[in-house]
């Protein structure tokens, strides 16, 4: 089933364009990977799949309720207090409308997803006491509970130590087998092209590639790339 | 001892106006502090003394005007500077600090200077000094005001309950809450509003110049020793009630004016707390 169709979009804002030419389609259990250089439009494809943006033309369909969003980490959160378990439930925020209260079944979904993700031990501790991974997994939780569909993940790995950043990816991998589809941007072009099935390659206002992971090797910008981004780390 | 405690118990059964400070000072207090969190989270602690500054320089107006109900200028003027600055956080030509310093100083000049231009008493730096530091106006509140006050408190406890889960939702990751659908901008306008509402209502207790103590310091010293969001906020409620309480006795015994001693109050506890983190924590100073 086809959940997301971006068909010749346009982005940009008053001023310019941003990226255009934009065609792809994500179908379920799909794990795309959005690569580009920064600067090249990544963002506002970001906000533009969420529908947080309109695109400028062409068309973006969401054929899905609701994406699970896990957003790059702002500063705010560096010193927040809040229990890791009130961050989870706030993912199931969306669709309560005024009510005032998290129902029975929306705190049960997040205890599970706590447990799925294996932080439930962490529930009662503050979230700006927990290592870079721990809370990537948190804001993963969080966003699990909105939906079990379709996640987008906006470079997750930033800032995490080696260990952590591998933990996590096999973590997302994990999720992709258990049907969760995967939108992940990155900058990382080793590990998507390890993890991912297919791969969207935007350059300097246009889209250079979309396909899948093994299209993406043959190409010539995949493998001008992949030369660049050093082949040799992933075969290490 | 027992002396001071005749004392106090004689003026709050004697006279009405030691009662009525008492409740709207620990109104405001708690109302001030519910909010106090997700302003300094949100890193909008000054927004509390840049609003002060325009209410200042609305009740200047107002008070050359010789409009008899202030509040029909402050109130309004205070809310839509408020919410224009709490949208500069957005589409940012200036940036928000920026906004709030040249406000906040813009509005106390013009303010003064209408005073002293169209002065409306004889005593233009009493007139001026009890705006800016709140000195008796708490003493001498009448029913209509204590009635308003409680109106504008319950107000503010009630949107306050009834949006938790979303305030929460939007202060600590605004771009997640959009994304799952929550109308973050409709919420920074109510935060916004609510913000402005406080100020009004905080002036007459401390004054224009220390309403941002009121809404910082209860939070800050939550924000040391507690760890989840619910639990600073019902800290800082505590804190903040039971400082003003302190407060507004200790200034009624020792004859000291009622905001700074409340202030004074806090800065004790800030540091009281600060040294149970440094002690407790360890690693956050």
């Amino acid at each position: 089933m086809i959940q997301i169709t971006c068909k010749d979009a346009v982005l940009g804002y008053e001023d310019g364009i941003v990226a255009e030419g934009l065609n792809f389609i994500v179908e379920e259990g799909d794990y795309l990977c959005i690569l580009g250089e920064n600067g090249s439009g990544k963002s506002t494809l970001v906000k533009a799949l969420l529908g947080l943006k309109s695109q400028k033309s062409g068309e973006i369909t969401r054929h899905t309720k609701g994406i699970g969003y896990l957003p790059q980490q702002t500063i705010v959160q560096r010193d927040f207090p809040a229990s890791v378990r009130e961050i989870v439930r706030s993912g199931c925020l969306s669709g309560s409308g005024l009510r005032p209260f998290y129902t029975k079944e929306e705190k049960q979904r997040a205890d599970e997803t706590m447990q799925q993700l294996g932080i439930d031990h962490l529930a009662k501790r503050c979230y700006r006491d927990l290592s870079g991974g721990q809370q990537q997994r948190v804001l993963l939780a969080r966003a699990l509970c909105a939906t079990k569909h379709l996640l987008l993940l906006d470079e997750p790995v930033t800032g995490l130590d080696p260990k952590a950043q591998l933990d996590l990816y096999e973590m997302i991998a994990r999720l992709n087998k258990e049907g969760v589809t995967i939108i992940m941007v990155s900058h990382d072009v080793n590990a998507a092209v390890r993890y991912a099935s297919h791969i969207l390659h935007i350059g300097s206002r246009k889209q250079l590639f979309f396909g899948t992971v093994d299209e993406y090797r043959n190409s010539r910008v995949g493998q001008s790339f992949l030369a660049a981004g050093g082949l040799d780390d992933e075969q290490s | 001892m027992m002396s001071s405690l005749e004392k106090l118990v004689d003026y709050f059964v004697n006279y009405s106006f030691v009662r009525y400070a008492f409740v709207v000072g620990l109104l405001i207090a708690l109302c001030s502090s519910l909010l106090g969190v997700t302003l300094v989270l949100k890193r909008f602690s000054f927004i509390g003394d840049g609003l002060s500054h325009v209410a200042f320089g609305a009740m200047a107006v107002a008070a050359v005007t010789g409009l008899t109900n202030r509040m029909a200028i402050v109130l309004p003027v205070t809310l839509l500077a408020a919410i224009l600055l709490l949208r500069t956080g957005q589409n940012t030509k200036i940036k928000g600090d920026a906004a709030v310093a040249m406000i906040s100083v813009g509005a106390l000049a013009i303010g003064y200077m209408l005073m002293n231009v169209f002065p409306a008493s004889s005593n233009i730096s009493g007139d001026v000094c009890s705006t800016l530091f709140g000195s008796t106006s708490i003493l001498t509140l009448r029913p209509l005001d204590v009635t308003l006050c409680v109106i504008m408190a319950v107000v503010v406890l009630a949107i306050f309950l009834l949006f938790y889960h979303k305030i929460f939702a939007v202060t600590f990751d605004e771009s997640f809450a959009q994304a799952s659908g929550i109308q973050a901008n409709l919420y920074n306008f109510i935060i916004a509003v609510v913000t402005a509402m406080i100020i009004v209502l905080a002036m007459n207790l401390v004054g224009s110049l220390l309403i941002s103590a009121l809404i910082i310091f209860p939070a800050l010293s939550a924000m040391r020793v507690f760890k989840s969001f619910k639990s600073v906020i019902i800290c800082s409620a505590v804190i903040s009630v039971v400082c003003a309480a302190a407060g507004i006795i200790l200034s009624i015994l020792f004859s000291t004016p009622v905001g700074s001693t409340i202030v004074t109050a806090d800065i004790v506890v800030f540091f009281g707390f600060w040294a149970v983190s440094a002690i407790t924590g360890g690693k956050r100073a």
